[in-house]
């Protein structure tokens, strides 16, 4: 939609809220123009305010800058950032209908009527709920509802388009068929977009890239493939999948710095026949999970560990395994 | 088994409904009775248009009602939606203050208007000193005007304030984000979402001032304002039929409005004034 | 943080409102205890006034309070019981009934009071005394303690407590008595001191309702504003101020708790 779209740069941008708690910590950030973004992170980590601060709602502490292109918008209000927004409640006007949602940013933007009625009509197409058109707020589902949001904030061909956990009020099945949905939408229209979620699994499917944020700070940033396979620390190794420690003095032959463990995803874990692979343990759990079996297996290890296996044995509570892992498939984590 | 106890239930409310028959409804059921045995039977419930005086003090109360409760809105949503969006120290405090005079009854309002803008009163003090001119509101329709905002802020910014706490702050921010000025967010999205608790306030307001005795016995000795009508035909005029008719419409009148405002709300404030 | 330019704007507007409904009741205490008003608080303090007030209607005191109280007993009677039957019958003819109840706030006291001498005025023992004014109270504020313990019945799900406590053998005045009143407890509060302030200040009914021998504290406020000067038509209102406002705070700091509570409950929920 856009031939040149935005790229947002984030200059030392803190916040401080008034009663004294920090909820960010200096922070730099640049988006490319047409990229997706993820901020990920647990509640708390700062990645809405992080979300809020480029769409105007918050102002960074004093030395923070945020620019669009070559446009320094720190000091211009929401209203005049040109910024589409979809929000966790979708915050759609309920004394409007759909088709009226939709059209506001247009109206207030004081559009021609022909005009307003044409891109209602395109975006209402796209997101294929023209026959919402006329329907007030209160009769939509909220899948309906989420893509009336989506609609109205890309209405207004914004610069970026900012996404609040707009999947988490939904139900498991409606949020992954939407997930796949936006996914497209986002990489048809090319837009610059900024994606707040708290969900791996929505971060790793919508990301160009990911950034992981923890205690009002960026711990890491990467493509989805970089973040799961080469975690920087335990922190994002444990918010992004699961993974496993043994002591490194369980098996042989593997340099480590002293004192460090071993850590490996579940599914990088073989069973192995006769004792011969790195370690032993017995089966504490064994699920079945139709593609796959999951085991909790206790090696001896200060904790349990669990391997995730694709073999068709059947695997039993109180069973002895042996378990080989991969040379190079042990995450470096300090 | 529940279902068995029906009657019991019916029971345990006799004593409020006998109570309630006993000094409420037959009462009221005979003052609508006593209303049309002036000299024209029924008719003389008609002597609210008929008779000039009684015509003038009906008009002149609903004008003033409608005026303090179109000021009482405006005045309220801007205090009341400024308490809620902004917390602040002191704020809760300000709450409390401006919500202490509910439980003022109304000769206790006129006489805090008689010290605001009667003859020893600030307002007049303060233009002496600044025009050398004593203004005194006190004892004219501008007092009455005050005393009558003076009871209803207190009510309707509750209201504004309860209704303004339910707003889902995103809305405002997604129209700001759609490019919405200040003034397009307040007539687009926070008056609309306030608007049944706006109805609502202003029909309890309109309600409130319409019955208002306590303020005007204080304040408007030489108004007439309906309840003041009432009062004088009733204790000088000895006029019981002219009485009783002008009480029954003026409560069918504040009936209707408050049945509104609850229809609208569910909830209503205390009427009194 | 940077507060916008509208923010003092807003600010000031609100202050300016508060001003306008505060100044005069401090106005009011002030004249009650300085010497004399007219020529400002350079005139002196006293405690005349007070006194004055008090030789001259300590007995409108008493019987305001001799009222309240009644009025409170009876609408813990009455108000209670008539509330619980209501939540337990629910539906439409709670609806109706509720509309009824609610009648005597919506219509002016003076029609009421108007309505009752009317009818009962004959009975010249019954007019005279104090009961006469105590009536009027009673259908005034019955719908407040009604409504007040409806809500918190209804908020509560006393319904399945009952049957609980059913289920376990309880007989109905037991389960009245240790399940639905306990729960109940919040609303017959908060009714309970409503009750009490609306007693207190109630005039509109009153004034009709009393005779030279039952005068309540309104009642003797009007009266003040009439005929007394001003320094001792404030000190009275100021006597009516130090009654009126320590029910005030009550009924706030209840209501803080009460919602403190609810959040309280909210934020466990989102966890």
């Amino acid at each position: 939609m856009s031939s040149n779209a935005t790229a947002v740069t984030l200059h030392k941008c803190a916040k401080t809220f008034e009663d004294g708690t920090r909820a960010l910590d200096p922070v730099d950030l640049a988006v490319e123009g047409g990229e997706t973004v993820v901020l990920l992170g647990p509640s708390g980590c700062g990645k809405t305010t992080l979300l809020r601060i480029v769409a105007g709602l918050e102002n960074p502490d004093n030395s923070g800058e945020v620019w669009f292109n070559n446009d320094d918008v720190t000091e211009l209000p929401i209203e005049k950032r040109n910024v589409g927004m979809v929000f966790q409640s979708y915050a759609l006007f309920p004394n409007m209908t759909v088709a009226e949602n939709v059209a506001y940013g247009l109206r207030v933007r004081k559009m021609s009527k022909p005009e307003i009625e044409a891109r209602v009509l395109e975006m209402l197409k796209m997101m294929r709920i023209t026959e919402l058109a006329n329907r007030n707020i209160d009769q939509l589902s909220g899948g309906q509802r989420q893509r009336v949001a989506l609609a109205r904030a890309i209405a207004v061909r914004p610069r970026v388009l900012l996404l609040d956990e707009p999947l988490t009020a939904l139900d498991a099945l409606l949020r992954e068929r939407l997930r796949v949905e936006i996914d497209s939408l986002l990489r048809s229209l090319a837009i610059t977009s900024i994606y707040v979620t708290h969900d791996q699994a929505e971060a790793m499917a919508l990301g160009d890239r990911i950034v992981v944020m923890s205690k009002g700070k960026i711990v890491q940033t990467g493509s989805p493939r970089e973040i799961y396979n080469n975690p920087k620390n335990s922190f994002v190794a444990d918010f992004i999948g699961t993974v496993n420690r043994i002591p490194s003095t369980m098996i042989d032959g593997i340099d480590t710095p002293k004192g460090h463990d071993l850590v490996f995803r579940p599914e990088d874990a073989e069973i192995v026949k006769n004792s011969s692979g790195q370690f032993n343990g017995k089966v504490v759990n064994s699920f079945f999970l139709g593609d796959r079996i999951r085991l909790i297996v206790d090696c001896g290890a200060p904790e349990y560990i669990t391997i995730e296996s694709f073999q068709r044995d059947v695997i039993e509570e109180g069973d002895e395994i042996s378990i080989h892992v991969h040379q190079d498939r042990f995450l470096e984590i300090n | 088994m529940i279902r068995r106890e029906y009657p019991r239930y019916f029971l345990l409310i006799l004593p409020a409904a006998i109570i309630f028959i006993t000094f409420f409804f037959v009462p009221m059921t005979r003052l609508a009775v006593v209303g049309a045995t002036g000299d024209e039977g029924v008719a003389s419930y008609l002597s609210i248009i008929q008779t000039p005086r009684h015509f003038e003090s009906m008009v002149a109360t609903v004008l003033l009602s409608i005026g303090v409760t179109a000021f009482a809105l405006v005045i309220s949503t801007i205090a009341g939606l400024f308490l809620v969006r902004n917390r602040f120290r002191g704020s809760e405090t300000l709450v409390s203050l401006l919500t202490f005079p509910l439980a003022f009854p109304g000769v206790v309002i006129g006489f805090m208007i008689i010290l605001l803008a009667g003859r020893q009163g600030l307002i007049g003090s303060i233009s002496n000193y600044l025009i050398g001119y004593k203004v005194v509101l006190a004892y004219s329709m501008w007092g009455l005007f005050l005393g009558y905002l003076y009871f209803s802020i207190p009510r309707v910014i509750l209201t504004i304030m309860a209704a303004a706490e339910k707003l889902d702050p995103a809305l405002e921010e997604a129209a700001q984000s759609l490019g919405a000025s200040s003034w397009e967010v307040i007539v687009d999205v926070i008056l609309p979402a306030l608007k049944p608790g706006l109805i609502a306030s202003g029909a309890i307001c309109f309600a409130t001032s319409m019955g208002a005795f306590g303020t005007a016995f204080t304040l408007a000795t030489n108004i007439d304002v309906l309840p003041m009508t009432i009062y004088t035909e009733f204790t000088l005029n000895a006029n019981i039929a002219g009485a009783a008719s002008l009480s029954i419409i003026l409560g069918i009148i504040t009936w209707i409005a408050l049945l509104l405002a609850r229809s609208l709300s569910g909830s209503t404030v205390a009427a009194s004034g | 943080m940077r507060r916008p330019k509208i923010f003092y704007g807003q600010l000031f507007f609100t202050l300016i409102v508060c001003a306008f409904l505060i100044v005069p009741a401090i106005l009011s205490a002030l004249a009650g205890i300085t010497e004399n008003f007219f020529v400002g608080l350079k005139s002196g303090f006293t405690f005349r006034w007070i006194i004055e007030v008090w030789e001259l209607y300590s007995e409108t005191i008493y019987l305001s309070l001799l009222i309240a109280v009644f009025c409170l007993i009876i609408n813990l009677f009455i108000g209670v019981l008539a509330a619980y039957s209501l939540a337990r019958i629910g539906g439409r003819t709670a609806r109706i009934v509720e509309e009824m109840i609610v009648l005597p706030v919506a219509i002016p006291g003076l029609a009421i009071a108007l309505a009752l001498i009317i009818m009962y005025g004959g009975f010249r023992d019954f007019r005279t005394s104090w009961l006469f004014i105590l009536v009027g109270h009673v259908l005034y504020t019955l719908p407040f303690m009604v409504r007040s313990v409806l809500a918190v019945l209804t908020s509560t799900n006393f319904k399945i407590l009952e049957e609980g406590a059913a289920s376990l053998g309880a007989p109905f005045w037991h389960r009245f008595i240790k399940v639905v009143l306990p729960n109940a407890k919040p609303g017959i509060l908060a009714g309970s001191l409503m009750v009490i302030t609306l007693s207190v200040g109630e005039f509109n009914l009153t004034w009709m309702l009393h005779t030279p021998m039952t005068k309540t504290l309104p009642v003797g406020l009007a009266d003040s504003y009439a005929s007394m000067r001003l320094e001792v038509a404030s000190a009275y209102t100021l006597v009516f101020f130090v009654m009126i406002v320590p029910l005030l705070i009550a009924m706030q700091l209840l209501a803080n708790s009460q919602r403190q509570t609810k959040n309280l409950i909210q934020d466990e929920d989102a966890h």
